[in-house]
């Protein structure tokens, strides 16, 4: 134990340049970004914690729901859209409590809060790896929800997808940011959906009712909008706030 | 770094964690360039002011200036943090985790991990996750994440605890190395003998204040 790391010097340097100020800050935070949400992905291939507890719950609802239902193709196509969105929406609430929960195990966020890494990067990172989750969910349990209750859509199945991708960013928006929220809260299991559920209430309305016109080969122009809106506005908000968040005791 | 040119100074610092007041008015200058031992009972406010230092607590009142910047954010690539849980992940490997934290600070020489692990004497072609190291290959591990920046201050939260004694020696020397360097050292321990020839000096915590500062690794007895 004698060789000590930049001991040539005594100015802070990172391979020869100076740390912080060696890369241009949109640089960094894309940087950042890329390299915590690979870190994630790593994390979550090892530990398969958050995928396959979301993937037994939704397995779980598709199954009971269509032993207690017996929908002719008309009713599904009316039903289906609460029912897929409803099981995404709990599942995605086991990711969203685990992306945080594993910041927490060694307390590993705090070395996230005293190095000059960008707050936003953290989150950004964070809302991605939890879309790829639920994407990664959404994709396997669809033809589970097709062939379980013999969908057939009218409208444009395309639009499913847009609506999918936009429905998703809506729940893990949110979800990342009022997860961080209640990681220091004694009960945050129950807090996350306490302070989620609410807020979600338009992005919900607007997924269950997109969906269902879309499946009835009806126009869903208006709730796309609505979903492109409520993504934006709480996508800003959230990358506001993320840093108080953060960064509260 | 110059002797007797303070690196960091706390006036009047109070830290109060709901009724409780963990740090009651603590106010000192801490030149550059040493190696301080704080000590003190459990409760005594050691790791609340190391981690108030590191500006993960805010203070309640008073103030905390790092190399003239009173912003923790201006100064955080100069300083390194070590607390008593490892700050790694436990899925990953000691490479993997440096190499992750290094991109943190921006630091894109992945041989600069490779050192820094050599540094704290474990081999970097070890390739088990973090979670299946001992306690104090961990503790070693997590020094050399707090040394990947190359800081002028280090932040040491119980670095000896859970490490056999040979371990600790060299680690001490590692440290005493460092400070050779110009660097500023705080180490909280209740091990205060294995840095009794190495410390600049010792600071003496008792109820959420400094009570005492001593060159010899003796509680004057003047002093309560």
């Amino acid at each position: 134990m004698n060789h000590v790391p930049g001991s040539s010097g005594g100015v802070p340097t990172a391979g020869g340049q100076e740390i912080g100020v060696s890369l241009q800050p949109q640089k960094i935070v894309r940087g950042l970004t890329r390299a915590t949400l690979l870190k994630d992905l790593r994390l979550e291939w090892r530990s398969k914690d958050a995928i396959n507890s979301m993937l037994f719950f939704s397995l779980l609802v598709v199954v009971v729901f269509s032993f207690s239902f017996d929908p002719s193709a008309e009713e599904s196509r009316q039903i289906a859209g609460g029912l897929i969105w409803v099981a995404f929406l709990f599942a995605s609430v086991v990711a969203l409590n685990q992306t945080w929960a594993r910041e927490l195990r060694n307390q590993v966020l705090d070395a996230y809060r005293v190095s000059p890494a960008p707050a936003n990067s953290l989150f950004m990172a964070k809302t991605l790896g939890n879309f790829v989750f639920v994407s990664v969910l959404e994709a396997l349990m669809t033809p589970l929800f097709i062939a379980f209750y013999r969908l057939r859509p009218l409208g444009p199945a395309w639009q499913l997808l847009l609506v999918a991708a936009l429905g998703t960013w809506a729940l893990v928006v949110n979800g990342t940011f009022f997860a961080a929220m209640s990681i220091r809260t004694r009960s945050r299991e129950i807090m996350l959906p306490l302070l989620l559920f609410p807020i979600s209430i338009p992005a919900i309305l607007a997924m269950v009712q997109a969906t269902t016109s879309i499946l009835n080969g009806e126009g869903a122009r208006f709730w796309i909008v609505l979903l492109v809106t409520y993504d934006l506005v709480f996508t800003t908000s959230c990358l506001l706030l993320f840093e108080n968040v953060l960064n509260a005791e | 770094m110059t002797d007797n040119v303070p690196v960091i100074t706390v006036t009047n610092l109070i830290k109060q964690f709901g009724r409780f007041a963990a740090l009651r008015g603590v106010t000192a200058e801490f030149p550059g360039g040493k190696l301080y031992a704080i000590l003190g009972d459990n409760g005594a406010g050691k790791t609340t002011l190391l981690r108030t230092l590191a500006g993960l607590n805010h203070p309640s009142s008073g103030q905390v200036t790092i190399l003239g910047r009173t912003r923790f954010r201006d100064v955080c690539h100069q300083v390194g943090y070590m607390a008593h849980p490892s700050l790694l992940y436990d899925e990953m490997s000691g490479v993997e985790n440096l190499a992750y934290f290094a991109q943190l600070y921006g630091i894109g020489d992945s041989g600069r991990c490779d050192e820094a692990i050599r540094a704290v004497g474990l081999d970097p072609t070890l390739t088990r996750p973090v979670g299946q190291y001992s306690q104090g290959m961990r503790q070693r591990m997590s020094l050399a994440r707090a040394l990947l920046n190359d800081p002028r201050i280090l932040l040491l939260d119980e670095p000896f605890s859970n490490v056999d004694l040979h371990s600790a020696a060299d680690m001490v020397r590692l440290l005493a190395g460092l400070r050779n360097r110009g660097k500023t050292i705080f180490v909280v321990t209740h091990q205060a003998s294995l840095l009794e020839a190495a410390a600049d000096e010792f600071i003496w915590m008792e109820f959420g204040r400094i009570v005492a500062r001593t060159r010899d690794f003796k509680f004057p007895e003047t002093t309560a």
